[in-house]
């Protein structure tokens, strides 16, 4: 099986709304995608798998390292500040410096965005795991958003490994999948997303064709 | 807010709305899809809110339909409304009209507003 996924690279500006042709409001997130450029092909023969690495964003030349750049030059490109690997069967059709821009998607389209969650510090159960807390009244003191048990006395006796608690949250490499790509600005280069992306804004967010069917997890 | 949502924000603010306020009785013809064919069906009424900017702004009109009053809250650029016209305008003190939906009849009326003299 073949999988062709196409990617680019782009800024999450933030969310909006938009009025679709019926009158509706959707709600959109608006990613200033690309240009990116290709700067390197993988391919089986070579490196043991099928991808196309992307770069993007504007980085002063001279605070490049010298391996980086050479890199960058092998590509004949300018050197960029991000680079991300996108793993496709069809990497085979991509040259060196060829340009990916927001054109590649249309709308209508199914897509994944991946990006780094905003970071939330240190947070309880109930925020990081969704626990429901204890009673806000029956006898309940000072424990309304505890996590409850999380060990028993004599069975199990101990705390089991990998129990959810407290703890950072946020700031992690996150994926929504199954986003429907309401609209394309191939003037501007912004996509327009329907739903929330995760990032803040300002951030950078890698934008992909769906990975999974959507009527493969509708029949779930 | 980044200046490329800004415009397209604003891209999509009608310059066809007329101006009104709260207190104003307008007719709001609204498209209305029924299967695949589309007709206008009117809605008049008092504006009893306006509220928001740019292209999120939202009004509500309320009108007293068979004795029971029908609110309906549209966004004021949303390309479901074929045109507004403002029937009248009333000389309200308030912002938001709420204090209409307990009362009736006579006493739900609003005076119209004199139009104020164009000095310069």
């Amino acid at each position: 099986m073949t999988k062709q996924i196409k990617g680019v690279l782009g800024t999450k500006l933030g969310m909006t709304q938009v009025f679709a042709d019926d009158g509706r409001i959707v709600p959109v997130t608006v990613v200033a995608a690309g240009p990116c450029v290709v700067t390197a092909v993988r391919t089986p023969d070579a490196d043991g798998y099928s991808a196309v690495q992307l770069g993007f964003g504007e980085i002063d030349p001279r605070r490049v390292t010298k391996p980086v750049a050479g890199h960058f030059a092998k590509a004949g490109v300018t050197p960029r500040r991000y680079l991300v690997e996108v793993r496709t069967d069809d990497a085979a059709s991509y040259t060196l410096g060829q340009e990916v821009t927001a054109q590649t998607f249309a709308p209508g389209e199914l897509v994944d965005v991946t990006a780094t969650s905003k970071g939330k510090g240190f947070a309880g159960v109930v925020k990081r795991h969704g626990f429901k807390g204890l009673s806000s009244s029956h006898g309940t003191k000072r424990k309304h958003r505890a996590p409850g048990s999380i060990g028993g006395c004599a069975y199990p006796g101990h705390v089991f490994k990998g129990l959810r608690m407290a703890g950072r949250m946020g700031g992690e490499r996150t994926t929504t999948a199954n986003l429907t790509l309401h609209g394309v600005d191939a003037d501007r280069g912004l996509l327009l997303i329907k739903g929330a992306v995760p990032g803040a804004a300002g951030s950078l967010v890698l934008v992909r064709n769906a990975a999974k069917s959507p009527a493969k997890s509708e029949a779930r | 807010m980044h200046t490329a949502i800004a415009e397209l924000e604003q891209a999509q603010v009608r310059p066809d709305i007329p101006a009104f306020r709260p207190g104003d009785t307008l007719k709001v013809h609204v498209n209305v899809k029924e299967g695949n064919r589309s007709r206008v069906q009117v809605f008049q009424g008092v504006v009893i809110r306006r509220q928001g900017s740019g292209a999120r702004e939202t009004f509500t009109v309320r009108k007293v339909s068979y004795g029971v009053g029908v609110e309906r809250t549209f966004p004021v650029h949303t390309p479901a409304i074929d045109k507004i016209e403002v029937v009248t305008r009333g000389r309200v003190r308030r912002a938001k009209l709420y204090y209409l939906r307990s009362l009736r009849g006579k006493a739900a009326r609003i005076r119209e507003r004199r139009e104020p003299t164009l000095a310069k």
